[in-house]
């Protein structure tokens, strides 16, 4: 199968005063499509770094970047703008909505930027679908400070599906959440990696790394660990049995 | 992106800091409301002026006595007494585009009637003079060209002085003293209203310019002469005429000046205007110094807009906005606030005129291409002035303004 991501001895060197700060040194990797990574490693290992990279945000300082079979290493801001539109979508720790603007405007921003122009009707929609997906359908028009954590990190997930990615990017998308929640953004995500979505999220809680199918370790910008999760948890099975421990410390009803 | 989404986007921006958004707009609204004020008061008193030079008459060509320059001192207008009764004659004799023309010789002086006493314009004239000047009678008749052959002592009267002897009473037939000389009043003049220099044109008192000449002031000498031209088209030809006739008359050297000083009816507009357009060009420098204070002050907020919102600016950028979307966004909120504000400038600019018309009574003219030249140039306030600050926020990178706290 070809590879969705794949990066050939990717650096990338902050230049700071007279300090440099090599942030990510060498590394090398190859996702194919359907694929569920966690990315973990001490905070400064330069796990946001290559998530940057990975999200087209940044470009590295060495190294060559093809997503989808295309070398987007030497891309320009505009170029890269609109590989951020149509095939990514990224979910950061802090939500990063827009205050004040609905949950469904907040889900239809990226269409707002597709040099495809879709109608507002259709917008509106797709908007709709997205909310659907990760549950939140009837907030629809809520504001995000009318909305808890965990749902406006889902509709920050939802706002990065509003263009129909096939990659999903997250960085410590669980990071600010509670472990119920936190659990329950992981249940979206498996969902929709079922869907078929290659899904890379960093994170610093291994139970959180076990809901993922294959867990990568960086260490001073290097991966020193790759491997496949064994004893996958899955997010429902979890969810059920906390909620059991709950009602019997009658936590809940 | 689309234009009415970004449309859209800007104006709940500005929605979102009423205040704010009033008080940045408050600049243009200033400015371009005394734009149509002012604009509004020079077209109104331009409009007053071409009335007063209309009612000067149609094809006019004034001849002043005077213009003694040779000294280098001009003595004024009509001051020195070079032009005679057979200079008229001759014109009249040589010069076939002229169709009217009218001696004229004037002193301010006291009249009477009854206990009455009254100071005010004497003029001797023609005939031709009123139809020269279009001036039509209100009542009783006119003089005749027998009356200026015997000097007969009639006259006619503006409405300012009839009002002031006669009070309502009609004047037709009664004798008004004319520095002491008794005079028939034979007929009142319809009002005028003022004149190019602000007087009253109905404060006079005209008569034959020969009675005026013998019986009232004594003197020999004309102070001008009026004269209708058969066509606008004839105007400077027979200006030329006239001035090539007086100078053979006067027995000017060629290269000496003239002591005399033609002048038509445009060329005396134009003196008259010349004022107002200074005026004009004063206040427009005013108005123009206002819009760009006020394009300043978007500026200003439109640069702390961008910095409070670099990190929506990192958000829309993360999923997929180009810098010319960030651009267009900022620019297009800064053109809305400076139209807007040029829109409200404009009502203001209306209301005010109105109000200024209404008391004051003065007389206001606001033209639809001012209107839409004072639109036009709020808007380009607007892209000029907020331009650097929408660049600024384009060219923002996406890491550094999502995390910009
Ligand atoms: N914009 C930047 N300029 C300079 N140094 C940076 C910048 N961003 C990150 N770094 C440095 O790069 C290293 C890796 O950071 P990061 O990728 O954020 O680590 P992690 O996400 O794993 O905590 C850290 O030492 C950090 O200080
Ligand atoms: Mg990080």
């Amino acid at each position: 199968m070809n590879a969705v991501i794949q990066l050939e001895d990717i650096h990338k060197t902050y230049q700071t005063g007279e300090v440099e700060v090599k942030a990510v040194r060498g590394v090398s990797l190859q996702l194919v499509p359907g694929e569920f990574v966690a990315i973990m490693g001490a905070s400064g290992s330069g796990k946001s770094t290559l998530m940057n990279i990975l999200g087209c945000l940044d470009r590295p300082t060495r190294g060559r970047y093809l997503l989808d079979g295309v070398d987007v290493s030497g891309l320009g801001r505009d170029e890269l703008a609109d590989i951020r539109n149509q095939k990514l979508g990224f979910v950061f720790q802090g939500f990063n909505l827009l205050s004040r603007t609905s949950a469904r405007e907040n889900v239809e921003l990226p269409m707002l930027y597709s040099r495809r122009a879709l109608s507002s009707r259709e917008q509106h929609e797709r908007a709709g679908r997205a909310l659907d997906l990760v549950g939140l359908a009837e907030r629809a028009d809520h504001h995000p400070n009318q909305l808890s954590g965990g749902q406006q990190q889902r509709v920050a997930i939802a706002r990065a599906l509003a263009n129909q990615p096939a990659l999903l990017l997250a960085d410590e998308p669980t990071g600010n959440l509670d472990s119920q929640t936190s659990i329950e953004i992981m249940g979206v995500f498996q969902k929709l990696n079922e869907q078929g979505i290659t899904v890379v999220m960093i994170t610093h809680e291994l139970d959180i790394a076990r809901f993922t199918k294959r867990n990568l370790v960086m260490r001073d910008g290097r991966v020193v660990s790759d491997v496949p999760v064994e004893k996958r948890l899955n997010a429902e099975v979890e969810l059920r049995a906390l909620r059991e421990s709950q009602a019997a410390v009658k936590l809940v009803p | 992106m689309r234009f009415f989404a970004t449309i859209k986007i800007a104006l709940r921006a500005l929605r979102r800091n009423k205040l704010r958004t009033v008080l940045t707009m408050l600049g243009i609204i200033i400015g371009v409301g005394a734009v149509i004020i002012t604009v509004g008061i020079g077209n109104g008193a331009k409009a007053q002026i071409e009335a007063q030079i209309a009612s000067l008459g149609q094809n006019v060509i004034l001849i002043f006595s005077g213009n003694v320059t040779r000294s280098g001192i001009n003595t004024g207008w009509g001051s020195a007494g070079t032009l005679t009764v057979e200079d008229v004659e001759a014109i009249r004799r040589e010069i076939d585009s002229i169709t009217l023309i009218s001696p004229e010789i004037r002193q301010i002086g006291q009249v009477g009637a009854g206990n009455q006493n009254w100071s005010t314009q004497l003029l001797g004239e023609a005939p031709d003079y009123f139809e020269i000047r279009q001036w039509r009678l209100a009542d009783g008749a006119l003089f005749t060209e027998q009356d200026v052959r015997s000097a007969n002592k009639v006259c006619v009267v503006g409405k300012t002085v009839a009002a002031q002897l006669f009070g309502g009473e009609s004047p037709v037939g009664q004798i008004i003293r004319v520095k002491n000389v008794p005079f028939i009043i034979v007929g009142t003049l319809l009002p005028k209203g003022l004149s190019v220099m602000g007087t009253d044109q109905d404060d006079v008192v005209i008569m034959p310019y020969t009675s005026a000449m013998k019986r009232v002031m004594g003197v020999t000498t004309l102070r001008g002469i009026n004269v209708q031209a058969a066509s606008e088209r004839q105007l400077a030809e027979t200006q030329r005429q006239l001035t090539d006739l007086l100078r053979q008359r006067h027995r000017i050297q060629p290269g000496r000046d003239d002591d005399f000083n033609v002048r038509n009816q445009q060329e005396i507009a134009e003196a008259a205007t010349a004022t107002s357009k200074i005026m004009a060009v004063f206040l427009s420098i005013v108005a123009g110094v206002s819009l760009v204070v006020g394009g300043i002050g978007i500026m200003n907020i439109m640069l702390v807009s961008v910095t409070e919102r670099t990190r929506e600016i990192g958000i829309r950028m993360a999923v997929g906005a180009r810098g010319r979307d960030i651009l267009l966004q900022f620019l297009t909120e800064a053109i809305t606030l400076s139209s807007l504000g040029g829109l409200l400038g404009i009502a203001l600019g209306l209301g005010g005129s109105k109000i200024l018309s209404t008391t004051q009574g003065w007389p206001t003219l606001t033209s639809t291409s001012s209107i839409v030249m004072a639109f036009l140039f709020s808007a380009g306030v607007g892209v000029f002035f907020g331009f650097y600050p929408a660049r600024k926020a384009s060219l923002l990178d996406p890491i550094d303004a999502l995390r910009y706290e």
